[in-house]
Parts: structure tokens; sequence; C-alpha cells
């Protein structure tokens, strides 16, 4: 029952807020519905309920090991929300909270769908409800943005859908009897019609990869992360992707289930490797702060993703690592929203000095920054170092030699536009002076109690997640 | 039963080359409308006995990809008031070689993919593919946001003729969320296009070129 309330408590706040009447007290909702949801999901966490194993919907292992971040993300998120929706008091929030509750209701049913098609319906809600969001500041930018991200993220969606019925036919030619929970066509195995399987695994690597934002398909990601708030980025970046990590990771266990665990494991690595380089080239050129922050989470996609490619080692590893990426980015993108709003501006020539006008989000920016690049002690560097040392124990030493490259470079160019905006004397344009856009408790203190967060599970990571992990690693390589 | 089957099949596909071939807009509307209704009449022939499930769901897909996209299409036309033509960025030669020669494909790739004996001579597996590129030509080969988004219906078409083989074993409820999140979609799209044309008093895509590295 509890399982079923993380979707329908969300759904239901994304009700009230589409009918709530006053446009002050609206985007109260969302730290209400984020407390109780976070507060359901971590109790979740440390007591793991049974799932029936034909059950389409359930809070599996697989939930429980990621779930439980993107709730926190969003409490965090939410928190942030309310001091973030005063300030913009000129726009209208009532679609943006209900778009925003909705997400995490669909958010929470992505996680917890153990049905082909379900996970299919859940992930294509989740990219419709987060358009009204990309467009929140209604500027022309920002519409193109939108249009960009429907057109690639529909299209990736249909590809994912047209690989969902292959994998169903794939099923059906095995003598399966139309039974398509994972559990069943992991059962059916090597029963399972090859061709149809390996059809199916790339048009639902692409369809997902898209969501994900894995290159050649992360073309939306750079125009919606830079054109929409830093709260949607945020959870753009570490709640949605997540999702569609996991459906890959779902899709791959049957696909190696059905005896082609060769191919997937060099596709996840070839599609990891090639987002790292374009992100690492991406990230040398730009020159726009926010767009920089959607190259990093292309980078961590692949990250992800060559993880994944590694066996059990590798996939504990990369979940791992979802939750190092999706509290940094998280602080992150709520920072560098803080100092996009006092800068007036976006890109490096337009932006300097931020350290005099913004402290407290500059000192978060440039913690986060080395949280993500992978500085000890924060929870993404002892995540990259356990993918870096399977890469080298499975006998992958040219990937695990061309990662830590990427790495590098990824580190010069997020440094590069970091210490350009953060250091230096302020531009005249800069809006320091504006009182509405100081620098407030509500804006500062969600994104250091995410990059907190992320130092704490980097210095002691707690048993209980640990655990998950391995149970979660343990659904996806069943030992026969 | 296959043939009846077949024969609406062929028809799609001869409505994907239409879609390619024509210059206006209005035309590629219709092309994609016909080709809905196409696809809204398969369910019921499939099946032996009446089934008021499958009949819902004809009906529904008949009124949605017939009636009221195309609708909704058609008034955003009329309310932008943009000129009809298509200004490709592949021209229709081009693009009517690719679409035919991606139909060869799809046949000859069909023919390799093992299936189950009861789809054995039947073209909702070229048919399928064969729309999916269609709608991909569209998709990158046109510039104005409507014809963008026939290219992408007409890829839902292809990937809705797919699913028809897997109509007996799928449940229904999960026939009707996909038809329910692409509905939405499409509305979705639909008031996005309308704020495009209000922020930038243009549908032509090429026009959306502020954001680029």
């Amino acid at each position: 029952m509890i399982p079923l309330l993380l979707i329908l408590i969300p759904l239901a706040g994304a009700a009230l807020a589409a009918v709530w009447p006053s446009e002050r007290g609206r985007p109260w909702l969302l730290p209400a519905v984020g407390a109780v949801h976070c507060a359901l999901c971590l109790w979740l966490l440390v007591n793991p309920p049974v799932v029936a194993p034909n059950a389409w919907w359930g809070f599996d292992p697989i939930a429980r090991a990621v779930l439980p971040v993107v709730s926190l993300l969003f409490l965090a998120c939410a928190a942030y929300a309310v001091s973030y929706l005063r300030v913009r008091t000129e726009r209208r929030n009532r679609v943006f909270v209900a778009s925003l509750l909705a997400l995490l209701g669909l958010l929470s049913a992505g996680h917890q769908a153990r049905h082909l098609g379900l996970l299919w319906i859940t992930t294509e809600a989740v990219t419709l409800a987060a358009v009204p969001l990309l467009h929140f500041n209604g500027t022309s930018r920002a519409y193109e943005a939108t249009w960009k991200y429907l057109l690639v993220g529909g299209t990736g969606i249909a590809l994912s859908l047209l690989g969902s019925f292959c994998l169903g036919y794939a099923s059906l030619h095995g003598g399966g009897t139309g039974d398509l929970t994972f559990t069943a066509l992991m059962a059916q195995g090597a029963g399972l019609s090859r061709p149809w399987v390996l059809i199916a695994w790339v048009l639902l690597l692409a369809g997902y990869g898209t969501k994900m934002g894995l290159a050649p398909m992360h073309t939306w990601k750079p125009d919606a992360y830079g054109e929409a708030p830093g709260i949607v980025g945020a959870l753009l970046a570490g709640g949605v992707t997540t999702v569609a990590f996991t459906a890959v990771l779902r899709v791959r266990a049957v696909v190696d289930a059905a005896g082609a665990g060769a191919v997937t494991g060099r596709t996840l690595v070839a599609i990891g490797l090639f987002s790292m380089l374009v992100a690492a080239l991406f990230l040398l050129g730009t020159r726009d702060f926010k767009r920089m922050l959607a190259y990093s989470s292309v980078e961590h996609m692949g990250i992800l993703v060559i993880g994944a490619a590694l066996g059990r080692l590798g996939v504990w590893a990369a979940l791992f690592h979802v939750w190092g990426n999706s509290l940094a980015k998280g602080a992150l993108f709520l920072s560098a929203g803080n100092i996009r709003r006092a800068a007036g501006g976006r890109t490096v020539d337009d932006v300097s000095g931020m350290s005099a006008i913004t402290p407290q989000s500059a000192a978060i920016f440039v913690t986060g920054m080395f949280a993500v690049t992978a500085l000890p002690p924060f929870a993404p560097f002892f995540s990259e170092l356990r993918v870096v040392r399977v890469a080298l124990g499975s006998g992958h030493a040219p990937a695990a030699g061309m990662f830590l490259a990427c790495l590098l470079f990824a580190f010069f160019g997020l440094t590069r536009v970091v210490f350009a905006i953060v250091d230096g004397r302020p531009k005249p344009a800069a809006r320091g002076g504006d009182k509405r856009l100081r620098e407030s408790a509500g804006v500062v203190i969600p994104p250091l109690l995410l990059l907190g967060l992320a130092l704490w599970l980097g210095l002691a990571t707690p048993e209980v997640l640990r655990d998950s992990w391995t149970a979660a690693v343990d659904q996806l390589f069943p030992t026969p | 039963m296959t043939n009846a089957i077949n024969l609406l099949v062929g028809l799609a596909m001869g409505l994907n080359l239409i879609a390619l071939g024509s210059g206006r807009l209005p035309a590629i509307i219709r092309a994609m409308a016909v080709q809905g209704v196409v696809l809204g009449l398969m369910p019921p022939l499939m099946e032996t006995h009446f089934d008021w499930m499958v009949t819902l769901v004809a009906v529904v897909t008949v009124a949605v990809k017939g009636f009221v996209i195309p609708g909704l299409l058609q008034r955003a036309l009329r309310a932008a008031n943009i000129e009809r033509e298509v200004e490709p960025s592949i021209g229709f030669v081009p693009s009517l070689l690719l679409g035919a020669g991606g139909t060869i494909a799809a046949m000859a790739l069909a023919r390799v993919l093992p299936l189950l004996p009861e789809h054995a001579g039947s073209l909702l597996v070229p048919g399928s593919l064969a729309s999916v590129l269609t709608g991909f030509v569209l998709l990158i080969g046109r510039s104005k946001a409507i014809s963008q988004v026939c290219g992408y219906l007409i890829l839902e078409n292809g990937i809705y003729l797919f699913g028809l083989l897997l109509i007996r074993a799928t449940p229904l409820l999960v026939e009707a969320g996909i038809l329910l999140d692409l509905t939405v979609g499409v509305f979705v799209i639909g008031i996005i296009v309308d704020r495009i044309q209000r922020a930038f008093d243009s549908l032509d895509t090429r026009k959306l070129t502020v954001l680029r590295e």
C-alpha cells in the first residue's frame, strides 16, 4: 500500500495545486508533499516490502536503490521553490507547481514499474509533465528549448515504444504467454527470439538513452537546462535521467538473460565513452555556465552506463554514482540559479566577480563543482574510483584510460567557466543591489544540504544504502 | 483476413509516399488523417469474433488519429495564417526516393526476421518500418513545425502498426495507456506550437536557432 502512496500522494497534491486559489500559498504544497514522500521513501528504504514476483508495480530492490535519492532531491528543490517563486511573482505558478508535483508522482511510478508497457507509459508521462516546467520563464528562447526537447525527446520515446514492442514480440515468438513483466521476461531467458531481442536492445537503448541524454542523442539537454529554472534543471539531471537509467538497467537484465550479454556490455561501454568524450569537448568550449551543467550531466550519464557495462561490481558503483551525482548536481543547479538571477547574464562574457555579489551561492557553486569533478572526499570520487578499479580489473584498461582522460578534460572545462564567473570584478550589469534577488536562507540552505549529503555519503556511506545497492545488483544479475 | 489487412497496410504505405511527395501542408495533414483511419480499421478486422474493448480502441483510434488531431492541426494552420508551402530542406524527389528505397529495404529486412506462423505473409512489419522511416524523413527534411508534427505522427502510426502484432498478447489497459499518452503528447505539442507562433511570429523552425554552441 505504501509504495502506491508514493505515486498517489504527489498526484493528489498536483490536483490540489491545480485548484488551489492563492498564488502565495500554493508553493507551500511542494515542501509539504515532498516531506511526506521523502519520509515514506526513507521508511521503505529501511523496511523494504516484499514484492510479488509477477507484480506490475512495486518498491522492488531497484526502486529502493534509486528512488530515495530522487525524493531527497525533490524535497530540497521544493524547499528552494518556495523562496524562488516568491521572487518570481510576475509568473503565475499554478501550472508550474502542479506539474512539479505530477512529475514527482510519475517519477515514483517510473521507478516502481516492473512491466515493460507500464515503464514506457510512465516515462512518456514524465517527459510530458516536464514540458510546462521548461518554458516557465516564458521567453522565446525557453519556447525554442521546449520545442527541441519535445521533438528530440518525443522521437526518443517513440523509439523506445517500438523497442518495447520488439521485446514483446521476442517473448511471443519464443513461446511466451504475453506476460511482459521484467521478471517473466528474464525467466524466459534464452527462449526469447534472438534477432528480435537484439533489435529491441538497439531501439530501447536509443530511446531511453535519449531520455538520459547520452551522446549523440543529448542535443536537447544544453538548451533545456540552459533555459529552464534551476529547480527544473536539478530535477531533470538528478531525477528524470535516473528513471531512464533504471529503465536501461532493467531492459539490459532481460537482454543479458537472453544470452546477449557480450553485445550489451560492448554497446554500453562504447556509448558511455562517446558521451564522455563529447561532453568533455563541449565543456572545453562552452561559455554559458548553465549549459556547462548540461554537458557535465551528459558526462555523468556516460559514467553511469560505463559502470552498468561492467557486470555486478560495475552496476553497484553506478548505483552509488547515481546518488552522488544527483545530490551534487542538485546543489550545483540550485546555486547556479541564484548566481544567474543576481548576475542578469549567463555567459563568461557577461558575468564575473560573483563571489562579491552572491558570496554564499558562489562558494556552494565552487564546492559543488569540485564535488562533481570527483574531488575526494565527496561521493562521486569514490563511485568513479570504483568504476575505474572494476574496469582495470576486468581487462578494460584502454576504456579506463580514456575514461580518466575525459574526466581530466571535463575538469579543465568546468574550472575554466566556474572561476571566470566567480572571480574578478563584478560587471555593472549585475543586479546585486536589487533587494529581491539578494541571497536568502531559503535559496542557500537547500543546495548546502544537498552538498552536505554528498559529502556525508562519501565519508561514511550508510550500511542500509550499501545493502540496497547489493540487493538491486542481485535482482539484475540473478544467480541461477 | 490477412489479405484485407495487407490491403490496408499497403494503402498506409502508399499514403506515406503521398505525404513525402506533397508540397502543401493541408495535403500532408490529409494523408496523415486518412492513414489514421486506415489504421483504426485494422484491429476489428484482425479479431475473429466481436470484442467490445477492441471495437472501442478502434473507434477511439479513428476518432483521434483521423479527426481530432488533423482537425487541431488544420485549425492551427488557419489561426497562424501561415503559408501553405512546405519548404523542404530535403527535396521532394530525394524524399520520395528515400521513402521508396526505405520501403524496399523494410520488405527485405522483414523477410530476414523470424515471424510467428500466424503472421507469416503479413505486411505489418515492413509497413511499420517504412512508416517509421517516412516519419523520420519528414521530421528531418521539413522545416515547418506543423509538417514536423505530421512526421512525428506518421512515425507513431508506424509503431502502432507494429503494436498490432501484439494485440492479442498485451492487455488492453496497456494499449489504452499508450493511446492516452500519445493524445496528451499531441495536445502538448499543439500548445507549444501555438506559443512558438506567438513568440516568434512564425512556425518556421529554421528561425529557432538562438540556442547553439
